[in-house]
């Protein structure tokens, strides 16, 4: 029972934040200078006074602002998020449409960096002061630093252009009409060089992260009686040391997931990947305001529910967090 | 040994001959099949040709939909659904006579009363077609194969009113009646071009695939056009040297990538089909208020700039420095023209002369990428060089639309496409009754000349050519003179594509004429 009205109480209190956020941002686009009627006019290479007044009245933005805010939010409490002025379609589908690319994309490049930045990071906290440790930590700071728009036009440049190994961009070869596993396959290949270029910046934060946890838990006091009773070192390390250290790391694959929707902007610009990220960014540039609300409203969804299973796992990883703590 | 010696020799004759025979067969029989690759940037909104009007839009829809004429290098009509027509000597009545057989992609008939419908269907919805047709009185269909266009005065610019982004072709049997914006076929254009719509995987490609049942016998040559959208210039760029690529239209890779492209092995480059739009850059200059208010602070801008460096650094040597208010290459262009030369010295004088106190104005550049940020760090070296004070202001497009629209600005790039005629591209951006807030395409800069005014509205409608032309000629030396805005640069639009590809642009509306005639040497 405590457990049922702590879960009500949480989606209670998301519900509001999420209601905020959208009133929030409804206001924050309406800031921006310009409007959609005025960014399509201008698109149109010629525009006369009725031309505006035609768009403005199609897409109401010739009504007053609280009368366009109340007509949104009562869309959204019906689960009407509205239609993208400029593509003609309605938002949800649109979104829906572009989900599954960023997800796949964003998705891949988490299982990346968490696995291989755990385990780069454990060797290098067992190999400390040594050169093969040495060289992880070098690599993770160059890969830390590096902006990441670089990395993947170097990316392209090597592995599509001059080596001619993995496709440049997209998502799938266009015209080759691959079903099932072929189709399957060729998604992969192309889902290499983009879920990389994002998963690095990540993963170097995971190893410096398991490193230096796993370092300062091995000096504790449980881990010396570990060592009293004659453990082996390799159970030392998974049981005692690793599982103590990754509550940090959790917290931080919990943020990492929140940006899963619209954390990929660059990344799916440059492979050219059709995900949330670009629509998002060609939604902000047009003043889409409905699509772009809408991108706004899934990724706050996100990060809530992320922040939800990212208190559930710690319990699951430390059961000395009680739920009243929370 | 004799047989491995000899093979290189065979192979060698062979190429010989290869190379020597292509070239003659290339300009003589168009292959069929093969299939096109090509970049689009930005992705279009839709592909609805009647109804979305912007650049992207035009390129891919110019395929699917048609006009009733298009237009070739010097602007002349040239048959396209309409095989023939005339124009009577008071040039008050056109008639077109339409193409036989003419189908939709959905196989009903194409025929007169679909051309009135797209009259009033492009009337309602696009301002360029309000404008350009503003002088229609009538419109008829004596026959299913006959359309009757009466006029209430002459207006020789009509002729070039017929192009497909203009007045493209709408189907009247799916739209008459319903909500033209929420009809379900703007997902699923239909039109009678020679490429009918297939697929769109938004986000990574549009597909068209080759109208079976085109009118015009053995037309296209191409199986399918991919058109790939993908955001990022340098990824662009990296598709078309690795091979994915095949066609990448003008503005698809950043101006300094131009000269890498077309110099690869078997790139080829053109300038051709620029001829219609020929976009030409220019700075709003507010005539209102500030120093640009005056015609000397004015002129002393086009004294101060360095045209010809723009052209040669900025635009790799592609477009031409205007000479005048009127681009080369519109037929009332006035050759005798003096263009402002490079002049600081006199610049300095006429800012001198009209007491300039080095009040700072504000420059407003386009967002349109890499090559006009540098242009306008290029335009703000060259005033203050000549003593005037810049502040460069920076905005997205959607805020460059709305102060412009305001009239909130000192000096501000724009190009204006010309649409083959004075009166259609240059008149609007003069004429005093074009004064109106809330559009970047009027008479923005706020000029007003009464003389300027009469003399544009008597040539829109003067039907004997020399008289015409000398109107525009006294335009050109009023205009030149009180220099509303600066003329910068006729722009180029290179188009760069794999040498195999042939017959691509065949016409002065370019790519966005479609690609009926283009084919692949296989």
């Amino acid at each position: 029972m405590p457990y049922l009205s702590l879960i009500l109480g949480r989606i209670g209190k998301a519900v509001i934040v999420l209601l905020a956020i959208l009133v929030f941002n409804f206001f924050l686009i309406h800031a921006a200078p310009g409007d959609p009627a005025a960014v399509m006019a201008g698109e149109a290479g010629a525009a006369d006074e009725q031309f505006l007044e035609d768009l403005r009245e199609r897409f109401g933005l010739d009504q007053p602002l609280p009368v366009q805010l109340w007509r949104y939010m009562s869309g959204v409490l019906q689960l009407d998020f509205g239609y993208s002025y400029r593509q003609q379609m309605p938002v949800l589908d649109l979104i829906l449409d572009r989900l599954p690319a960023t997800l796949m994309l964003t998705g891949a490049a988490f299982v990346i960096s968490l696995a291989l930045g755990i385990l780069a990071g454990t060797l290098a906290a067992m190999r400390v002061k040594r050169p093969s440790g040495s060289i992880i930590m070098g690599l993770s700071l160059l890969f830390y630093a590096t902006p990441l728009y670089w990395v993947a036009m170097m990316a392209v440049l090597i592995f599509s252009v001059v080596l001619d190994w993995l496709p440049a961009y997209g998502y799938a070869t266009v015209g080759a009409g691959y079903t099932g596993l072929a189709h399957a396959g060729d998604v992969a290949v192309h889902l290499i060089l983009p879920a990389l270029t994002l998963g690095l910046f990540f993963m170097a934060v995971y190893t410096r992260m398991t490193r230096t946890s796993m370092l300062s838990v091995s000096q504790q006091d449980f881990v010396k009686t570990a060592r009293a009773k004659g453990l082996a070192p390799g159970v030392i390390q998974r049981r005692h040391i690793l599982r103590n250290a990754l509550l940090p790391i959790i917290t931080l694959a919990g943020l990492q997931a929140g940006q899963m929707v619209g954390g990929a902007v660059l990344t799916e610009t440059v492979f050219a990947w059709p995900g949330i990220g670009r629509l998002m960014y060609e939604a902000l540039m047009q003043r889409d305001y409905n699509l772009l609300l809408g991108i706004f409203f899934f990724c706050a969804l996100l990060v809530i529910l992320f922040n939800m299973l990212t208190d559930v796992i710690y319990r699951l990883a430390d059961p000395r967090i009680k739920q009243s703590a929370a | 040994m004799t047989l491995l010696s000899s093979v290189p020799g065979r192979l060698s004759v062979a190429t010989l001959l290869v190379t020597l025979t292509a070239p003659v067969l290339a300009q003589e029989t168009p292959q069929s099949g093969g299939v096109a690759n090509v970049a689009i940037q930005p992705e279009p909104p839709g592909l609805m040709l009647p109804l979305v009007q912007n650049a992207p839009t035009q390129r891919v829809a110019g395929n699917i939909f048609e006009g009733l004429l298009r237009y070739d290098a010097d602007l002349d009509p040239m048959p396209q659904l309409a095989e023939s027509w005339e124009i009577s000597d008071d040039g008050l009545t056109y008639t077109f006579h339409l193409h036989p057989d003419v189908t939709w992609h959905d196989s009903e008939p194409f025929s007169a009363e679909d051309v009135l419908f797209s009259v009033d269907f492009m009337r309602e919805t696009n301002p360029r077609t309000r404008a350009a047709l503003d002088h229609v009185a009538d419109v008829t269909a004596p026959d299913d194969a006959t359309v009757v266009f009466t006029l209430d005065q002459p207006f020789p610019a009509f002729i070039q009113a017929f192009e497909v982004g203009t007045l493209p072709m709408v189907p009247k049997h799916i739209y008459e009646g319903t909500d033209y914006y929420n009809n379900p076929a703007n997902r699923h254009p239909i039109g009678t071009g020679p490429f009918e719509f297939a697929k769109w995987d938004r986000g990574s490609v549009i597909e068209l695939d080759k109208n079976p049942d085109y009118y015009e016998d053995g037309k296209p040559y191409l199986d399918k056009i991919y058109w790939h959208v993908i955001p990022d210039a340098a990824s662009r760029a990296a598709a078309y040297e690795n091979g994915t690529l095949d066609i990448m239209p003008a503005g698809s890779v950043e101006n300094f990538d131009i000269p890498r492209l077309s110099e690869m092995e078997g790139s080829c480059m053109t300038e051709a089909g620029n001829e219609y739009f020929n976009p030409f850059a220019m700075l709003w200059l507010n005539n209102r208020e500030g120093p640009t208010a005056d015609k000397r602070f004015r002129q002393a801008v086009m004294y101060a700039l360095d045209r010809d460096f723009a052209k040669n650094v900025l635009w790799n040597g592609l477009g031409q420095v205007p000479s005048g208010p009127f681009t080369s290459s519109l037929a009332a262009h006035d050759d005798d023209l003096e263009p402002y030369p490079h002049d600081p010295d006199r610049a300095e004088e006429l800012l001198d002369e009209m007491g300039y106190d080095g009040e700072p104005v504000r420059l407003l550049p386009l967002p349109y990428g890499e090559t006009w940020t540098r242009w306008s760090e290029a335009v703000r070296q060259n005033l203050e060089d000549v003593g005037i004070h810049v502040e460069t202001e920076s905005t997205d497009v959607a805020g460059w639309n709305q102060k412009i629209s305001d009239w909130d600005y000192d000096i501000a790039f724009t190009y204006l496409f010309q649409y083959g005629d004075p009166s259609l591209g240059i008149a609007r951006t003069y004429v005093s009754d074009n004064i109106a807030k809330g559009s970047p395409w009027n008479n923005v800069e706020g000029y007003e000349n009464p003389r300027v005014d009469e003399l544009f509205e008597a040539a829109a409608v003067e039907n004997d050519p020399d008289k015409r032309q000398a109107m525009y000629d006294e335009l050109q030396q009023i205009l030149h003179e009180d220099v509303p805005l600066a003329w910068i640069m006729e722009l180029a639009q290179p188009t760069i594509y794999r040498c195999n590809v042939h017959d691509l642009i065949t016409t002065g509306i370019g790519l966005n004429d479609g690609f009926k005639n283009a084919w692949i040497e296989q």
